[in-house]
């Protein structure tokens, strides 16, 4: 028997097939890690209608630009900031933050930890691979000890940033950490992780062949996920300070933490604001809506030249 | 080649058998990275001679019965980073 033919994939009706092939290197972990995330979301029956992905800038940025479904590509590091505006103004959708290391944790590592301590009801998922692919591979808050990378030629000197620890301690409700290698656990945590009300943050250690695994003896995809799997003990409901990641020593993958739901950011505001919105009914509100998309269009019409006389 | 493990030796004894696969594979769509050949649990994808339209290499199956066959585990589906290759449940006849 030999291999069939196929035009189409199951996850089609989740990527915008027209522009497959994507951009990242061959053997680069973010395309299974998206496959893992389109997966979760098929799984627990979420409405591509219903849901917004929002990346930053970066390899893992170029995410939101192949799914199906609403998508914002932001300015470098602040994918955080757009996701928990949306999610404030539209309770209703699910919003996913898709990015990586560098754009979550060094141009934005403010927003993100500012984002946890909110308990802001969205879902990071953030793509680890230890530097920063796009840019040619420099030194990233993430590259282990003794990682050479184009900015530590002679391995690096600083200790890097535990991911899961420091959303943790920040107040996230649910931390997780697997890499490329665990697509079935990712893919089950993940769909935890979408249900999960409340700051729910996924860690994915991913293997980058072509800037990072080059310079320190794994130049082949395959060889970084034979380090994961020789290094990577599985182990649920761990101190997550203790998820430090040294090279050549074993580190800890697994859910850190799935803490008791308590009221996210959108339910304080609502809270807050619902006795002024309370009182007007739905017609009134729907009636609001239609008359400002009135002026609104109006208002196009002037500004392109078209003159503003209906 | 690998001797029969004693999982489907059990299988058997009990009336039972291992599900069998069948592989689909979008060929433009591979880049040759070989994570499906290098996972694959029973070795069922080598590297082919053949080049696809970007000028990679995709994979290809030897199949050889009775151990190396494809039990429909899907790892190699969750496994390609190009939504390239997927699995589906070979029905018997």
């Amino acid at each position: 028997m030999s291999i069939i033919k196929a035009d189409t994939h199951p996850l089609d009706r989740y990527l915008r097939t027209e522009r497959l092939p994507h951009v990242w290197c061959p053997g680069c972990g973010i395309g299974t890690v998206l496959g893992a995330y389109l997966r979760a979301m098929e799984k627990i029956g979420m409405d591509p209608e219903k849901s917004i992905m929002v990346s930053g800038i970066g390899c893992t940025g170029r995410a939101a630009g192949y799914v199906r479904m609403d998508s914002f590509h932001t300015t470098h590091g602040r994918a955080i900031p757009f996701a928990v505006g949306l999610k404030a103004a539209r309770p209703d959708l699910n919003v996913t933050v898709f990015s990586g290391d560098g754009d979550l944790f060094a141009i934005g590592g403010n927003h993100i930890i500012h984002a946890a301590r909110r308990n802001a009801n969205i879902t990071v998922v953030a793509i680890n691979n230890f530097t920063y692919g796009m840019t040619g591979g420099q030194l990233a808050p993430t590259t282990p000890e003794t990682g050479i990378t184009t900015t530590s030629p002679y391995g690096n000197v600083e200790s890097p940033f535990n991911l899961a620890g420091l959303i943790a301690v920040a107040g996230a409700s649910y931390v997780a950490r697997w890499t490329s290698l665990h697509v079935r656990r990712l893919e089950k945590s993940l769909e935890k992780a979408l249900k999960k009300r409340g700051f729910s943050f996924v860690e994915v250690l991913s293997q980058c062949p072509t800037a990072y695994g080059r310079r320190n003896r794994m130049r082949d995809p395959v060889d970084t996920l034979k380090y994961f799997q020789k290094y990577a003990v599985v182990k649920n409901h761990v101190n997550p300070l203790e998820g430090v990641i040294e090279p050549n020593k074993p580190f800890v993958v697994g859910e850190f933490l799935d803490a008791p739901e308590e009221p996210t950011f959108e339910d304080k505001l609502w809270e807050l604001t619902k006795a002024e919105f309370l009182h007007t009914s739905q017609a009134e509100r729907s009636e609001w809506i239609i008359e400002h998309r009135r002026h609104l269009e109006v208002l196009s019409r002037i500004i392109s030249g078209k003159g503003g006389e209906e | 080649m690998a001797t029969e493990s004693n999982t489907e030796k059990l299988l058997e004894r009990s009336g039972l058998s291992l599900p069998r696969g069948e592989v689909y594979l979008i060929e433009d769509r591979c880049k040759g990275c070989g994570l499906c050949i290098a996972f694959c649990p029973k070795h069922v994808l080598v590297v082919s001679d053949k080049f696809n339209k970007k000028g990679y290499h995709p994979p290809e199956l030897v199949e050889e019965e009775p151990v190396n066959v494809c039990i429909n585990c899907g790892f190699c589906e969750r496994i390609c980073p190009e939504f390239a290759i997927f699995v589906k449940e070979k029905k018997e006849e």
